[in-house]
């Protein structure tokens, strides 16, 4: 039972800081991220393998040849790599404290992340009208799918790069604000590593052979 | 205040008489504790629902070519909503409530990393088991014609919208994604808080089992459940919007479904087993006065059970055709993965091996899961053999498998976990007597309803048959399952029951430690104050409560007067923005239901679900930055 005494001094001393105590040493958001990061990989591992298992496999057209237009989608691909590097100084300027640095890089990101969501519902328009449908075969349905998820994904990036900066310029962030953004940019920087893996598996492999 | 000497055993008895216990304190709740109770008594009475839906299918199966106790749909509706009921509403937010509990006292913590994201877990699976239910409350009503009946597994094309029309399966769809949305935010919370918060001195390999096997179960959590979400996004999809993914006119492969699922589902059989794993492994040692055998072994097996558990999805999957080389390979890692399973087996049995075994109720609830568990685990190496699978597949030894593992495993070694730790939650333990009655039942019940399934199965009894002929042996069997159904079910009145007659104030007021025990858990006063401990504690070994009482290791344990936190600690003030955002992010799921419910897409109501979410979704962001807000807030 209880009856065993606490004698003082019981435990760690008084400077011990618990409110910044992490035993692994990293910001719990950061942590928390790369686990939400991880599964997401699962998210679309199973987007792109739903692809992949369904490849060639269309009874009728289009088929991914008749539509493609690998230069258009080159450019915006382009753009979200870019957006990348814009994202990394934006990352750089909050952590050394140079408010402008970030906040014009990170401007710079949401708009290429704009523009890669324009190309991409242009990219549909034009495939709808050539005679691609979410219904019409399995190449439509996948293909549809997988983009537009990863699409979705692009433009709650572009959302949250926004809210960041609206938020980081009016000084609300609390704690570590080169942290704040830096879990903003593990974010872009996945979604535009899972946007090469689709790039490739889906255009471009149509073209190897 | 630390120089208190805490003597007697009666100490921090009224420490909470004046808590706040209003409606409005649960529903903006942020404490783990008091999110973890939420989480059982909730549990406990879905637990309920599945079960009397259980007893509705096997009074059906009572006897013989019975016409017509329930209808064929009814009976289909039945144990749908049983084993949905009971996977993703009973035994896994009864997990979910042991790791709110007790993850963060195991591991000398205030409170998860996350405690509004913990809320936010708790409502949104509220909400997600309610919405699932929501259409058996319309059947009854007469809104609708049925409820859910594509089975838990929901096998396209099966539930695909030309033999499902209605809305049935879109309930079952969209219920499942809230849920599994409540499952990987709290994944995320919780693989957060263990590995960032342990006190100093915890290492890794310091940390209780139980809080290891959680571990293990929340990666299991995060990598699974966004597979079976990108399933049950592409059925939604071929539902509402005539896409076709698993429709084999067009193309589409049912089986996909079926390997999106198992990826998910087997890994979900770990997710269900290693808490009651964990929670045995903590009690057994206690009562057998040792500490667990070769516990490191413990931790590595359940560790390879984690991996191993995504290399063995296809053994669900033997009589679809999947060829000789698949077979093979998944028999072989499926049998693989009973050596771990094994070696637990073998270390909880060691542990008690030549120990000092005091049968206390959670002793004795711990030593049925190892018993019942081991039979469970025996069919399950059977089944591994493709040949044999072949016979046993879709058969009621199946059903008698996932019975003993589910029923005599999972849930005897949470209910052993009910027991043990409902001093320390309640400064009580529970009344003896009808505690006893309910084991007693259970035991017999369990056996007497599960064994005689295996010989059905034998014989041939095919899984979800509504009827089946007399006179070729099948009568006795039937009924004495039957029989033992209800024995369960009393055993659960009993037990449940006496948890009420608990929360009353009835048992035995006991101290800190009632048990003598070694982890944590037990170093504060029983229930803990809000904030947990007074100081974290400095650890130096994997016991170290025990090693203060009986080692003469340094002082862990916590002297707790009062009900005010120390000035030092900061805890999380309550919100009420959890439970609004799950209020959105539920309406915002259950909208889809406008446009695509019932199987077509329907253009006209289209317009009106995408107003819906895009009130919801406007909703989301005006919490979430009234949240960030609340956080921002100068203190
Ligand atoms: C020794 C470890 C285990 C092995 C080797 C094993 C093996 C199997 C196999 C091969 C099947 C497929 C049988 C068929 O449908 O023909 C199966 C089904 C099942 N097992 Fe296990 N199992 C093990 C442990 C568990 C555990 C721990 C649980 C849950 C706590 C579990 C729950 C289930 C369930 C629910 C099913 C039926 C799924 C369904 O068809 O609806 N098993 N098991
Ligand atoms: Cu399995």
């Amino acid at each position: 039972m209880s009856s065993h005494a606490v004698p003082a001094g019981a435990g760690h001393d008084e400077t011990f800081d618990e409110h910044h105590w992490r035993s692994l040493g990293v910001d719990h958001m950061k942590l928390a991220f790369w686990t939400f990061l991880g599964s997401d990989c699962f998210f679309f591992g199973s987007l792109i393998g739903t692809y992949m298992y369904y490849r060639g496999q269309s009874l009728v057209g289009p088929y991914p040849r008749d539509v493609f237009d690998v230069n258009i989608t080159s450019i915006s691909t382009f753009l979200l790599l870019m957006s990348s590097f814009t994202m990394v100084l934006a990352v750089l300027g909050a952590k050394t404290g140079k408010r402008g640095m970030t906040l014009v890089n990170l401007a710079l990101t949401a708009a290429m992340g704009s523009a890669f969501v324009a190309f991409q519902m242009y990219e549909f328009a034009h495939f709808y009208h050539a005679g691609l449908t979410l219904q019409g075969n399995l190449f439509g349905s996948t293909f549809y799918i997988l983009t537009g998820f990863h699409g979705t994904h692009v433009a709650i990036g572009v959302l949250w790069l926004l809210l960041s900066m609206f938020w980081y310029g009016k000084g609300w962030i609390r704690g570590d604000e080169g942290n704040a953004i830096e879990v903003a940019g593990l974010y872009w920087h996945f979604v535009d590593i899972v946007w090469i893996v689709i790039f490739t598996v889906v255009y471009l492999m149509e073209f190897v052979a | 205040m630390s120089t208190a000497a805490t003597t007697e055993v009666e100490h921090h008895a009224d420490v909470h008489e004046e808590e706040d216990n209003s409606l409005w304190s649960w529903l903006t709740t942020v404490d783990h504790k008091r999110i973890g109770k939420l989480y059982m008594f909730s549990a406990l009475i879905f637990f309920a629902m599945g079960g009397l839906e259980a007893l509705f299918i096997r009074v059906q199966l009572m006897y013989p070519e019975q016409s017509e106790f329930i209808s064929a749909q009814t009976y289909n509706e039945m144990f749908t909503m049983h084993a949905t009921t009971m996977v993703f509403l009973a035994i896994m937010p009864l997990s979910a409530a042991f790791f709110n509990f007790l993850i963060p006292l195991q591991i000398g913590a205030r409170d998860v990393a996350f405690p509004r994201m913990n809320a936010l877990s708790y409502w949104l699976f509220l909400f997600g088991g309610i919405f699932l239910n929501v259409p058996i409350f319309l059947k009854l009503l007469g809104v609708v014609g049925v409820t859910p009946d594509g089975g838990w597994f929901g096998y396209a094309n099966m539930t695909l919208s030309k033999y499902s029309p209605g809305m049935s399966i879109d309930f079952w769809i969209l219920g499942l994604a809230i849920l599994g949305n409540s499952s990987m935010m709290a994944g995320f919370n919780f693989i957060t808080t263990i590995l960032n918060l342990r006190a100093p001195g915890m290492t890794l390999f310091r940390m209780p089992i139980f809080t290891w096997m959680s571990l293990v179960v929340q990666f299991l959590i995060v990598m699974s459940f966004p597979m079976v979400t990108v399933g049950l996004l592409l059925m939604l999809f071929d539902r509402s919007f005539g896409t076709n993914f698993y429709f084999p006119p067009n193309g589409g492969d049912p089986l996909l479904w079926q390997h999106l699922f198992w990826l998910f589902g087997h890994p979900e059989v770990y997710i269900l087993i290693l808490p009651a794993m964990g929670i045995v492994s903590e009690v057994l040692p206690v009562f057998a006065r040792k500490p667990l055998f070769g516990a490191p072994f413990v931790i590595f097996s359940g560790i390879m059970i984690g991996f191993v558990g995504f290399g063995v999805w296809s053994h669900h999957m033997f009589t679809t055709g999947l060829g000789p080389v698949a077979d093979a390979a998944f028999s072989t890692t499926t049998m693989l993965i009973a050596v771990p399973t094994a070696v637990k087996i073998f270390n909880w049995i060691a542990t008690m091996w030549g120990g000092k075994i005091s049968f206390t109720l959670p002793n004795v609830y711990a030593i049925t899961f190892v018993f019942l568990f081991t039979i469970g685990g025996l069919s399950g190496v059977m089944h591994a053999s493709p040949p044999v699978d072949l016979q046993q597949q879709d058969s009621y030894f199946i059903v008698a498998h996932f019975h003993y593992v589910l029923v005599g495993g999972a849930l005897m070694g949470l209910f052993s976990g009910i027991t043990f730790y409902w001093p320390k939650m309640y400064g009580r333990k529970l009344p003896d007597g009808l505690g006893w009655i309910a084991w007693a039942l259970f035991f017999a019940g369990i056996n007497v309803t599960f064994f005689p399934m295996h010989f059905l199965g034998a014989m041939g009894m095919i899984r979800r048959s509504w009827q089946y002929p007399a006179g070729v042996g099948l009568e006795g069997y039937n009924l004495m399952a039957t029989v033992g159904a209800f024995l369960i079910a009393t055993g659960f009145a009993f037990f449940f029951v006496n948890l009420i007659r608990g929360l009353l104030g009835a048992g035995e007021k006991v101290g800190d430690d009632p048990w003598d025990a070694a982890t944590l858990e037990w170093s504060m006063a029983s229930p803990p104050p809000h904030y947990n401990f007074r100081k974290l504690p400095v650890v130096h070994s994997d016991r170290p409560l025990w090693d203060e009482k009986h080692e003469g290791g340094s002082p862990v344990s916590q002297a707790v007067i009062g009900k005010d936190a120390p000035a030092h600690v900061e805890m999380p003030p309550p919100s009420y923005w959890p439970l609004l955002l799950a209020l959105f992010q539920g309406g915002f799921f259950a909208a889809f239901l406008i446009g695509g419910g019932g199987g077509k897409f329907d253009a006209s109501a289209f317009g009106t679900q995408v107003m819906v979410q895009l009130v919801m979704g406007l909703g989301m962001l005006f919490t979430m930055f009234a949240w960030i807000r609340e956080d921002a807030r100068p203190r």
